[in-house]
């Protein structure tokens, strides 16, 4: 009886049992498919971004096939379009961007890190956190009203004098004379205009400095103490501790970093659109005006219709295109990295 | 018990909004920038008396003509004139609304506002990069008296796709047989000379950042900002300044009558005291509409704004349409609507 009673109470544990795990594997998958489709989302979206950009921008690739990659031409009322000076510009303003926002985050970074003093750090991050919130049409009017005409009394000037083979002050330098195609990337048929390649790259690279030096900052904190301290007991200095301690352990999310902040630039719109100067002009020069993929949409798209809006499409598809290549650059790089470092 | 109150207050809400919905009707518009702030203002105005309501989306004049044609609102407002095939393929009519116009500005030191005087053939030939500084003869022949400085010539255009470079450009091509050819005229064109500003704020901050430039933007910008215009001679080989008479003056002489569904761009209007770049925006519409008591309701408001709208369009340096031509599109509505 009490036997019985006891099996009896096993099996109906068991029948319970059973069904939980049915159960908990049923939620399981279910949960298991809920985290799959948000994935697929991104990707669904990322796909359809790209896929509907291509279709509607087919009228242009037909009608001007490779040609549209080379052309300098940006011609509406003949319709006649090519991608490669808003490609240029986008591809030089980025890594003007970045050749300036990288070493200056990368300072805040160490600093808010290793040297600042305690009290000082949470203040300062928090204020590095705000500047990423500042919506990009108030550094677009900033860069319009306050920094171009900096730039166009200051910055330009001095450069063209130093670099140019036209400089303002009429003595053409040393340096120009005796490095052939130097004075090109400095030339500028506006000497006393602020707008342009230049000034975007550097509105930009203020623009995405909240962005890599953030990351950095978090990552540089995630360092074991004990690898730091083990280092300082053997005698290194604070910047041998973070080149050779830090910045290898770190180097992925760094460099995931940078391209976060380089993937901004590439598609920053509206800032650009005012400080670029809108010309299709073909040049190498970054003191001359040019124009960008994302200002020459947000310029045109309104009032574009037929090829137009098609070429703009086209366009569209590119910027898909080249921070896709970017990004695979990035990968291909910290592969070659992991591998130096035998990983 | 949450649940069933805010079911009634569901319930509440959707039966207040459907007895405002009966009384007034909101109708839909979009498009042009250009005509943006006179229509706001007639429309609040409007709904005032009558408590219909106008929403109008400034989205661009290409944005605006792309969704009456797909129908998903009321009216659409385009700077340029859709032609008659396309207005027919569509089952379209279309109508001018109001006037204003396009002035030229300059940044030259010395020169106040309505001193330097061009022709049309020398502003285009300014556009085309042709006359390279300041001082040179072609400007001071038409200056005479006026000191003008040896600087460089910077032009300065707009860099969005717009109204205001439509009718500028369309302008540049009936003065000048070389900007026909090689520009020829649109919201967007290849420049052949200078940098471009985004909106009439991005142009005039150029004019102003540079010395020795000249621009165009729409005369209320430029007034209000106190940026120097120019005066420019008219097809009658008058001088005129910009104004309202001056625009209204253009809007009356232009050739409507001949011209089918009002397709005519009054630049370079023959009056002899015509502003020569005077601009309007096409109001686009069903002629069979799908939705007759929305359409109803576009074309009274509309007839406000032309019959009671000039106070409020002279206000904002927009000139109302004159008599003669109200009446012609109000005749236009009669015939060719249903």
């Amino acid at each position: 009886m009490h036997a019985t009673a006891s099996n009896a109470a096993t099996g109906a544990d068991r029948a319970d049992e059973s069904a939980r795990t049915a159960k908990d594997s049923r939620n399981d998958l279910l949960f298991g498919w809920a985290l799959k489709a948000c994935a697929l989302l991104v990707l669904l979206a990322l796909v359809g971004a790209a896929a509907s950009t291509l279709w509607l921008g087919m009228d242009a690739f037909h009608t001007f096939g490779w040609g549209f990659l080379t052309s300098a031409a940006w011609d509406p009322s003949n319709d006649q379009y090519g991608a490669l000076v808003p490609v240029m510009g986008t591809i030089g303003t980025a890594l003007i961007a970045l050749v300036v926002a990288v070493p200056i985050s990368f300072g805040i970074a160490l600093f808010l890190t290793e040297i600042a003093p305690q009290w000082l750090r949470g203040p300062v991050a928090s204020a590095i956190e705000l500047l990423a919130g500042i919506p990009s049409i108030i550094y677009g009017m900033w860069g319009l009203f306050i920094f171009a005409p900096f730039v166009a009394a200051h910055i330009k000037p001095w450069l063209m004098n130093q670099f140019s083979a036209d400089p303002p002050d009429g003595k053409v330098s040393w340096l120009v004379q005796h490095v052939p195609g130097l004075a090109r990337f400095f030339s500028s048929e506006y000497p006393f205009f602020g707008a342009g390649v230049l000034t975007a790259g550097l509105v930009l690279a203020v623009m995405i400095i909240p962005f890599i030096s953030s990351v950095m900052r978090e990552v540089f904190q995630t360092v074991p103490t004990r690898l730091k301290e083990s280092a300082y007991a053997l005698g290194s200095s604070t910047w041998e501790v973070v080149w050779d301690i830090v910045v290898p352990y770190t180097r992925t999310a760094v460099i995931g970093g940078v391209f976060l902040g380089l993937g901004r630039a590439l598609g920053e719109t509206m800032a650009v659109a005012f400080v670029l100067g809108n010309t299709f002009k073909f040049s190498w020069s970054m003191l001359e005006t040019g124009s960008s993929i994302a200002s020459t949409i947000a310029n045109q798209f309104g009032e574009a219709q037929g090829l137009q809006r098609s070429a703009l499409m086209a366009l569209a598809f590119l910027l898909f295109v080249v921070t896709f290549i970017v990004l695979l650059i990035a990968r291909l790089m910290l592969r070659r990295l992991a591998t130096k470092e035998g990983r | 018990m949450f649940t069933r109150k805010l079911r009634i207050a569901a319930l509440v809400a959707v039966s207040l909004f459907g007895m405002g919905a009966a009384q007034a009707t909101d109708i839909t518009g979009a498009g042009s920038s250009f005509v943006y702030p006179v229509l706001s203002k007639w429309s609040a105005k409007y709904s005032e008396s009558t408590g219909n309501k106008i929403n109008y989306q400034s989205v661009g004049s290409g944005a605006g003509i792309a969704q009456i044609k797909e129908g998903t609102i009321d009216f659409g407002a385009s700077d340029a004139p859709m032609s008659s095939e396309d207005l027919t393929k569509f089952g379209l009519g279309q109508f001018p609304s109001v006037v204003g116009g396009i002035v030229p500005v300059v940044n030259l030191q010395g020169v106040k506002a309505g001193e330097l005087k061009l022709t049309g053939p020398l502003l285009a030939d300014i556009f085309l990069g042709k006359i390279a500084r300041w001082n040179d003869p072609a400007i001071a022949a038409a200056n005479p008296g006026l000191k003008l400085p040896d600087v460089k010539v910077t032009v300065v255009h707009r860099s969005d796709g717009s109204g205001t470079s439509f009718n500028f450009t369309n302008y540049l091509a009936k003065v000048s047989p070389e900007w026909a050819s090689k520009v020829k005229f649109g919201t967007a064109v290849e420049w052949p000379a200078g940098v471009g500003g985004k909106g009439n704020e991005g142009v005039s901050q150029y004019v102003r950042q540079i010395p020795g430039s000249i621009g165009y933007v729409e005369y209320a910008y430029a007034k209000k900002n106190s940026i120097a215009f120019a005066q420019m001679q008219n097809a009658a080989g008058q001088w005129v300044q910009p104004s309202a008479e001056s625009f209204g003056a253009a809007a009356d002489t232009a050739d409507w009558s001949s011209a089918k569904d009002f397709n005519v761009i009054m630049t370079n209007a023959p009056g002899a005291k015509a502003w020569p770049i005077t601009a309007t925006t096409w109001i686009i519409m069903y002629k069979k509409s799908k939705n007759p008591s929305h359409t109803k309701v576009a074309f009274d408001f509309f007839k406000y704004a032309f019959d009671k709208g000039q106070a409020d369009a002279a206000s904002l340096d927009y000139v109302a349409l004159p008599t003669s031509l109200t009446q012609k599109i109000q005749a236009y509505w009669g015939s060719d609507f249903k």
